[in-house]
């Protein structure tokens, strides 16, 4: 099943006061994201991300299309029940504690009070939180706000999770603990579907992604297939630089520090390496595949002339 | 639906005590204090009125100032700060959040006027030291100034639904001050030929009748309020602050939030 349709969604703002003008916020986008998924939706900043996830949550109207959730029309209320999101740098009531704004947010999605008292304290705990649960938001840093985000965005247990640059301003090891929530997100069975334009964050979590670009789909791709993609050379690390000149005598490029020798070369010539690294009595350190990363097909992407006249 | 218009309501009146809204009490505690001595010097009659005149006319402006700064900021500082995005992403409709903060803002007010209108009567025990039947006709002004506060957080939130709020707050002080001479508007209209008798008949039904809605000089007479005006001035404010309530419900809700 799919948990997530896109069906030719479009948003063409009109700006201007005396001179009206159109422009784009998001151009006849069609994605199908299925059930489970943890699905990454990448572009530069300006590309149409957040107008995406704003059209999804209802926050801006469609010009033409529509979407479906979980089956249902994007816009039933039922729907949003079933569905978390977090804006883009959030910012909730600080005159409220982590306690009280999630008993709101839970209130309106329809939480029981006894099950809000018994899931809030766990999730705040999850998210690193238990200590800080009854200080007013107003004393939060970023970093604290942004978990706060992520907490109100599931303390309802919803089955589809959107998340809007969920990692943008945080320090590296705030970052991970995200990226380990969305795992576990993940793992718990639920679709989440996330903007970001920070590619490693992507390639380290999505199955899948989307690239998008002035408003445009530009492609969506398996990311797996697209690490093996062009995996048509490879690194090999080995100790003793006697081997050298018989490997460099292949075609391969290498570099040496200290004893230990890099070198890349092309995949079918692996096996007469490793002879020569054999022969010359060389101790192999390791070999890995090159190449066919998510920045590359990122890059290629953004590339591509429009689909679409200008 | 009644759970969430309940939970957004008291978010707005707890929002409204913590950023320390009713700290105004304060100020009128003080003025109470303020003008005993100035009262002391004069018969008790005459004191009489004037404590009422003055109590009854700060419960106004304080509520008023209220109203309308508080009111054009119920939802534009929502819409500024993002709070609203993790609300409407809920199965909240947008006219449940807009009906929620009326009514968030109208339970503080009201806490806050009845805070304001203890504190009057005690002021009041103090001077004549027992209560009459006439005191107890001022409960009716206090009554039709809690009305006029719906009908202005009514305007306050009609026109921050749609513009910026230095011009809500323009708006809603201008229909305000307008509504204030709205009876003036009326005999204007009545004396009135050709077109400008039609302009001022339609801008006095526009603006809000809240010059009906004070009768603080005639409790302070101890003149009866006939139960006809109370019914009729019920009525009017609440239809009056249900379009209002209306009009930026539909606006809103075919808002694009940015």
């Amino acid at each position: 099943m799919l948990a997530i349709e896109i069906l030719g969604l479009e948003k063409i703002y009109t700006v201007g006061f005396w001179q009206k003008r159109a422009k784009v916020g998001v151009r006849a986008l069609n994605l199908e994201v299925r059930q489970g998924e943890l699905f990454g939706f990448l572009g530069p900043n300006g590309a149409g991300k957040t107008t995406t996830l704003k059209l999804l949550m209802g926050l801006v109207f469609p010009t033409a299309g529509a979407a479906r959730i979980m089956g249902k029309d994007w816009r039933d209320p039922a729907i949003r029940a079933r569905i978390g999101f977090l804006p883009e740098q959030p910012y909730f009531y600080d005159h409220l504690t982590p306690t009280e704004l999630l008993h709101y947010y839970g209130t309106l999605s329809g939480v029981s009070a006894a099950e809000r008292r018994e899931c809030i304290p766990k999730l705040l705990e999850r998210v690193g939180l238990a200590e800080h649960g009854r200080t007013q938001l107003r004393k939060f840093s970023k970093g604290m706000l942004q978990r706060v985000g992520i907490a109100q965005a599931v303390v309802h247990d919803p089955e589809v999770v959107f998340l809007d640059e969920p990692m943008s301003g945080l320090d590296p090891i705030g970052r991970r603990e995200v990226r380990d929530f969305i795992e576990s997100l993940s793992e718990q069975g639920k679709t989440v579907f996330f903007s970001t334009h920070i590619l490693s964050d992507a390639e380290a979590l999505c199955d899948r992604v989307a690239v998008l670009n002035k408003g445009e789909l530009r492609g969506v791709g398996v990311v797996a297939e697209l690490r093996a993609r062009n995996r048509t050379r490879v690194e090999v690390v080995w100790q003793g630089k006697s081997a050298i000149p018989a490997i460099e005598s292949m075609g391969a490029k290498s570099h040496s520090a200290g004893d230990v020798v890099r070198a890349t070369l092309e995949a079918d010539q692996l096996q007469a390496a490793l002879d020569v690294l054999k022969q010359r009595h060389a101790k192999l350190i390791s070999v890995n595949p090159v190449g066919g990363s998510l920045e590359e097909y990122f890059l290629e992407k953004l590339n591509e002339p429009s689909a679409v006249p200008q | 639906m009644t759970y969430r218009l309940r939970a957004i309501a008291f978010n707005t009146f707890r929002e409204a005590v913590r950023d320390r809204i009713l700290y105004n009490l304060v100020f009128f505690a003080l003025l109470l204090v303020a003008t005993a001595p100035l009262l002391g010097q004069i018969s008790i009659g005459v004191q009489r009125v004037l404590l009422i005149n003055l109590s009854l006319t700060a419960i106004s402006i304080f509520g008023i100032v209220i109203s309308i700064f508080v009111g054009i900021s119920l939802v534009s500082k929502e819409i500024e700060k993002r709070t609203l995005y993790p609300v409407l992403c809920r199965p909240v409709g947008r006219g449940e959040f807009i009906v929620g903060k009326y009514f968030g803002l109208a339970g503080t007010l009201f806490v806050n006027t009845a805070a304001m209108s203890a504190g009057f009567y005690m002021a009041l025990l103090l001077m004549t030291h027992n209560f009459t039947r006439a005191d107890a006709n001022i409960l009716l002004a206090i009554y039709f100034l809690l009305l006029q506060f719906l009908v202005i957080i009514g305007l306050a939130l009609l026109f921050s639904s749609f513009s910026s709020p230095l011009l809500s707050a323009l708006f809603a002080l201008s229909m305000f001050v307008a509504g204030t001479f709205a009876m003036d508007l009326r005999t204007f209209a009545a004396m009135s030929q050709g077109p400008e008798k039609w302009l001022a008949r339609a801008m006095s039904y526009i603006v809000p009748n809240l010059a009906s809605l004070n009768v603080i000089t005639r409790v302070a007479h101890d003149q009866i309020i006939p139960p006809a005006l109370v019914a009729y001035n019920t009525l009017y404010a609440v239809l009056y602050a249900a379009a209002t309530l209306a009009g930026a419900v539909i606006i809103f809700s075919r808002r694009d939030l940015k």
